[in-house]
C-alpha cells in the first residue's frame, strides 16, 4: 500500500467533517429509506430491475440500434462511439460550430467520467455545473465525495468561503441564503449558455426517450433554455422498453435519497421547441468505454445492472468513515471501485478494493441486485493474477497450509509471547506489530490447541457422527469453543470426530485474491473431511462455513476446475454452521435447557457472513430466548465489527473505528453479556472490551448455550 | 375520488406542496386571482405573473382577469417569465401516491411557467387522479410528446450539510388546485 494512499485514508479519517456528516447520513439513511419503501415489495421490484437491466446488458448492440433508429427518427442526432476522445471532440467541435461560448450542465458522471470540463476550458469554453452540489465542488477545484452528494464533505462554512473567493466576496455561512446565492448566480448562466449538456438515469430504446432525474430543476433548465442540447449516455443507462422505466424509478428515489419520488423527472423523446420557437438541437452521444467488453465478461456483466443510486456507499460501514476522495476517481464507494477498474483501469482499483471488508452489507440494498463484494473479490483475484504473490504472501500461505509447520510456530510465538500476555490477552507488541493491538488486545495464543484437546476428551461411541472443522482460531486461540460444540451435540446423542487432515478454510488467500492457494485449502479439507461417513460437518465459525458450503464450489469454478466440483458439492450438503444444528436439535426435543432459568438481559452481535451469507439470524436468538435470557437489541447489530479477517491487520485505522462503534452500541443496550456466532468477532469484540475496560462479556454462543444445557 | 384526493393532498404537503380544491372554474379563478393579488404580483420587472395556455382558460375572459391583476401576461416569453414572480400552467394528471403531477410539457411555454418563477401554480382536473406509478403509464404517451415532466413539490436541494433547503434552481412554492367541474364559464 502506498504511503499517499495510506495518508488519504487518514486524512479523511481525521476530517471530523466528513466522518461526522457521512456517519450521521448513514444512520438517519437506513431509517428514512425504509420508510420511503413502506407499501412498496423491494425484492419484487428489485428482482423486476436487475431482470431488466440484465437483459438490457445482454443486448447492448440491439438496444443501441434500436435507440438510435427511433431517437433519429424523432430528429435528434445520435453518436456512438467507444471511445471518450471522440466524445470530447464530438462535443467542442458542436460547440465551436454553432458558436458556443458557454455550457451549462446538470449532473452527468459519464462527462466526469471522461474528464469533459478541463478539455472545453481549455478550448475557451466556459463551462458551469449547474448542481448546486457539483458547482461547488466545481468552484472548490475538487472531485465529488459522493454520487448523490457531490459535497457532503464540507461544512456551510468552507462553501461560504468557496463562494466568497471563487463568486462574490462576503457570503455567509448561512444555508439558505447560499443557495438564493446559488440560485441567483447560477440563473444568469442559464439563461446565457448557447448548450446544455446532461446525462441520463435510463434511456430507452423503445421510444428513443431520455428519462433524466433531479431535485433542483437544473436538467429543465438545461433542458429548455439553451438552443442546444446534448446527453451523454454511457450504453449501460439503455432499457428496452418504456415500461421498464416503472421499476427504476420507484428505487432510485427510494434508494437513493429515501424519497418516493425526485421533485423533478423530465422524459425526452425528441427535439423540443426553443424559445424562439425554432427547434432544439438534440445530439444524444451514447458512450461505450469499455461498458461493452464488460457485458461480455461474465462476472461483471451484472455490475451493469448498477442505477447509480449509491445505497452501497450510505450502507458501507467503510464509506462512512473515509467518504469518497480516497477512491481517487470519479466513480467512489464499492459499485465505484467496480466501476473504476473497467472504465479507467484495473490497477486503478488495486489499493481502493483493499478497503472493502467483505461484510456484505450493501448486497441487502442494492436495487440492481449486483454482488458488490463478490466482484471485488474478483477484482482482487485478477489483480493477483497479473501481479503474482509477494514473496510475504507466498511464505505466509506455505506456513498456513502446512498445520504441523503452524503449529510449531504459533507454539513457538504462544511461548515467546509469554511475558506480554497477561490472562489470556496480549495488550502491547513491540514495534511495527503495535498497530494490532493499539486499539483491541488479542487473544494469547492457547498452550494446547484444540486439536490435542479433542483426543482428551472422553465421548460414548454413537451411530450419529458430526465432524467437526475448527478453524484457526477455535484451534489455536479458543479451543474452549471447540470443547462446548462437542459437549452440546454429545447430549444430543451425537458422536464428534476431528480429521486431523483438515487445514485452513482458505478464507484467507481467496480474501488476498490468491485463489489458488484457496483451491488447495479446498482440496485437503474435502478430502479430509469427506474420508469418514458422517451426518453432519459443523463449524462454529461462520466464515470457515461459508468457505466449505459456498466457496469451495466457487473457487473451483472459477479456476475452470469442473472435475473438483461434485465432491465440493458433497460435503457442501453436509455442512451446518452451530446455532442452526443446535436449534434443530433442540426443535427435534434431543436437546432441552434447564427449566425455568432467568438468565438476565444479553445482547447479540450478528456476525456477516452468517447472517448475509447464511441467512442465519433469528437462530440464536431463539436459542438464548428458551435458554431464559432476555434479547435486548443493540443498534445496528448486524453491523461489521471491524474484524474481517486479515483487514484489521492490513488496515487497522479503519477496523479501530468500526470497532469502536460497535462497543458503543453494545455498551448502550445496558446489558452484560454480549454474544456472537463468530470467534472472529469474539477476537475483536473481546479485545475491544477489554482495551475499553468495560465490564461487559464477549462469548461465543456455543459456550454460553453449553453451560445451560440439560 | 375523495380518498385518492386525501391520499395525493398527504403525499404533495408532505414533499412542501400547497393543496386546495374547488369545486368548479369560477371558484378556483376567484382564489387564483386573490392569490396573486396577495403574493404582490404588479406590472413591474421581477413581480409579473405568466400563465401558459391551457384548457382551463377557454371560455375566460383574459383581459378582464389582467385587469383584475395588473402584471398577468398570457403570452408567455423567455423575457417575460424570467422576469415572473409566478407561473400558472394546467396539468394532465395527477399521481397520488407520490403526490405528484405530469404534464405533456413539449411546448416551451408551459416549461418557462413553471420553472423561471419562484412560484407555480398548477392547475388539475380532480378527475386526472391516478393512484400510482403503473396508472400514469399506462396513460403517457412518449411517442406523441416529446417532453413529459413529473413534478412533485416545489425545488429542492440538501448539498449543503444535507439541510433541506427549498426553492434552488425551480420554484420554492408550488401551489395545486385541483379543479373538480372543469364546465361551465366564468
Amino acid at each position: 500500500m502506498r504511503k499517499e494512499f495510506r495518508d488519504s485514508i487518514n486524512t479523511a479519517l481525521h476530517n471530523p467533517n466528513l466522518t461526522g456528516a457521512l456517519g450521521r447520513f448513514s444512520e438517519a439513511y437506513r431509517i428514512s429509506r425504509e420508510k420511503a419503501y413502506e407499501g412498496i415489495d423491494f425484492e419484487a421490484v428489485r428482482t423486476q430491475i436487475a431482470e431488466r437491466k440484465g437483459y438490457a446488458a445482454s443486448h447492448l448492440d440491439e438496444l443501441a440500434e434500436r435507440f438510435t433508429l427511433q431517437a433519429e427518427a424523432r430528429g435528434a442526432k445520435v453518436f456512438r462511439t467507444d471511445d471518450p476522445a471522440k466524445v470530447r471532440e464530438y462535443i467542442l467541435a458542436l460547440a465551436q460550430q454553432n458558436g458556443v461560448k458557454s455550457v451549462v450542465k446538470s449532473k452527468s458522471m459519464a462527462s466526469e467520467e471522461i474528464h469533459l470540463n478541463p478539455y472545453l476550458e481549455k478550448a475557451g469554453i466556459e463551462v458551469r455545473e449547474t448542481d448546486l452540489g457539483e458547482w461547488i465542488v466545481q468552484l472548490a477545484k475538487q472531485t465529488p465525495s459522493h454520487m448523490v452528494m457531490p459535497a457532503i464533505h464540507m461544512t456551510k462554512e468552507e462553501v461560504a468561503d468557496v463562494f466568497s473567493q471563487e463568486v462574490e466576496a462576503g457570503q455567509m455561512p448561512d444555508i439558505p441564503k447560499l443557495v438564493k446565492f446559488a440560485r441567483g448566480k447560477l440563473r444568469t448562466k442559464f439563461l446565457s449558455a448557447g448548450m446544455g449538456i446532461t446525462g441520463a438515469n435510463i434511456a430507452v430504446a423503445e421510444t428513443g426517450s431520455l428519462v433524466i432525474i433531479t431535485n433542483e430543476g437544473n436538467a429543465r433548465l438545461v433542458t429548455t433554455l439553451p438552443k442546444i442540447h446534448v446527453a451523454i449516455v454511457g450504453i449501460e443507462k439503455l432499457m428496452s422498453d418504456f415500461a421498464d422505466v416503472v421499476p427504476v424509478l420507484t428505487a432510485l428515489p427510494r434508494s437513493a435519497t429515501a424519497q418516493l419520488l425526485t421533485s423533478y423527472v423530465s422524459i425526452i423523446s425528441g427535439p423540443v421547441p426553443n424559445t424562439d420557437g425554432t427547434p432544439k438541437q438534440l445530439h444524444i452521444i451514447l458512450m461505450d468505454n469499455r461498458r461493452t467488453e464488460m457485458s461480455l465478461d461474465p462476472k461483471f456483466k451484472q455490475a451493469l445492472q448498477c442505477i447509480r443510486c449509491a445505497s452501497c456507499l450510505n450502507v458501507c460501514p467503510v464509506f462512512r468513515l473515509v467518504g469518497g476522495h480516497v477512491f481517487g476517481k470519479i466513480y467512489t464507494g464499492g459499485i465505484g471501485t467496480i466501476l473504476t477498474a473497467w472504465f479507467d483501469a484495473l490497477k486503478s482499483s488495486d489499493e481502493i478494493q483493499g478497503l472493502c471488508i467483505q461484510c456484505g452489507n450493501c448486497i441487502q440494498f442494492c436495487p440492481g441486485k449486483i454482488d458488490i463484494p463478490g466482484l471485488i473479490l474478483e477484482l482482487r483475484r485478477r489483480l493477483a493474477v497479473e501481479k503474482g504473490q509477494t514473496v510475504a504472501q507466498k511464505a505466509i500461505f506455505s506456513v498456513v497450509n502446512n498445520r504441523k509447520l503452524f503449529h510449531s510456530m504459533l507454539r513457538t510465538a504462544s511461548l515467546a509471547q509469554k511475558p506480554l500476555a497477561k490472562d489470556g490477552f496480549i495488550r502491547h507488541l513491540p514495534f511495527f506489530l503495535s498497530d494490532m493491538t493499539e486499539f483491541r488486545s488479542l487473544p494469547a495464543i492457547a498452550e494446547v490447541p484444540f486439536r490435542d484437546k479433542f483426543k482428551q476428551i472422553a465421548q460414548p461411541t454413537q451411530k450419529e457422527k458430526a465432524a467437526f472443522y475448527s478453524g484457526c482460531l477455535i484451534d489455536f486461540a479458543y479451543p474452549e469453543m471447540g470443547e462446548a460444540v462437542v459437549k452440546i451435540l454429545n447430549k444430543a446423542g451425537i458422536e464428534v470426530i476431528f480429521p486431523e487432515g483438515q487445514t485452513c478454510c482458505g478464507a484467507p488467500a481467496r480474501y488476498s485474491g490468491a485463489y489458488e492457494v484457496a483451491a488447495q485449502n479446498a482440496s485437503d479439507n474435502i478430502n479430509a473431511l469427506l474420508e469418514q461417513e458422517v451426518k453432519y460437518v459443523i463449524s462454529a465459525c461462520p466464515t470457515c462455513t461459508v468457505a466449505l458450503k459456498h466457496d469451495f464450489i466457487s473457487n473451483f469454478e472459477s479456476l475452470g476446475r469442473m472435475d473438483s466440483l461434485h465432491r465440493a458439492r458433497e460435503l457442501a450438503a453436509k455442512v451446518v454452521d452451530f446455532s442452526t444444528l443446535v436449534k434443530k436439535l433442540v426443535d427435534e426435543g434431543r436437546l432441552t435447557f434447564k427449566e425455568g432459568q432467568q438468565l438476565g438481559k444479553v445482547t447479540y452481535h450478528d456476525s456477516c457472513h452468517l447472517k448475509r451469507t447464511l441467512n442465519v439470524s433469528q437462530q440464536p436468538r431463539q436459542l438464548l430466548t428458551k435458554a431464559g435470557y432476555e434479547i435486548s437489541e443493540m443498534y445496528e447489530s448486524d453491523m461489521c465489527c471491524g474484524m474481517g479477517g486479515s483487514y484489521s491487520l492490513k488496515l487497522p485505522e479503519i477496523s479501530a473505528p468500526i470497532l469502536e462503534r460497535k462497543l458503543k452500541n453494545i455498551k448502550e443496550t445496558g446489558a452484560p453479556l454480549v454474544v456472537m456466532d463468530c470467534p472472529g468477532c469474539v477476537m475483536q469484540i473481546r479485545g475491544g472490551m477489554d482495551k475499553d475496560g468495560a465490564e461487559i462479556k464477549v462469548e461465543h454462543t456455543a459456550q454460553r448455550l453449553a453451560e445451560e444445557l440439560e | 375520488m375523495d380518498a385518492i384526493f386525501d391520499t395525493f393532498k398527504l403525499r404533495a404537503e408532505a414533499v412542501s406542496a400547497e393543496v386546495h380544491r374547488f369545486p368548479h372554474k369560477k371558484a378556483t379563478l376567484n382564489f387564483i386571482v386573490h392569490y396573486l393579488q396577495e403574493a404582490g404580483v404588479a406590472d413591474s420587472p421581477q413581480s409579473y405573473a405568466v400563465w401558459a395556455d391551457c384548457p382551463f382558460l377557454r371560455g375566460v375572459n383574459k383581459d378582464l382577469l389582467s385587469e383584475r391583476v395588473p402584471g398577468l401576461s398570457f403570452d408567455v416569453t423567455r423575457a417575460r417569465a424570467a422576469d415572473s414572480k409566478v407561473g400558472i400552467s394546467q396539468l394532465d394528471w395527477a399521481m397520488a401516491n407520490t403526490g405528484s403531477l405530469i404534464q405533456d410539457a413539449c411546448p416551451v411555454d408551459r416549461r418557462l411557467v413553471s420553472t423561471l418563477p419562484s412560484i407555480h401554480i398548477a392547475i388539475v382536473e380532480t378527475n386526472r387522479l391516478l393512484p400510482d406509478m403503473p396508472a400514469v403509464f399506462s396513460k403517457i404517451r412518449p411517442e406523441q410528446t416529446n417532453y413529459i415532466s413529473f413534478i412533485t413539490g416545489p425545488s429542492r436541494t440538501a448539498d449543503i450539510e444535507r439541510v433541506l433547503t427549498i426553492g434552488v434552481h425551480g420554484p420554492e412554492k408550488l401551489i395545486i388546485v385541483f379543479v373538480d367541474d372543469m364546465a361551465g364559464v366564468n
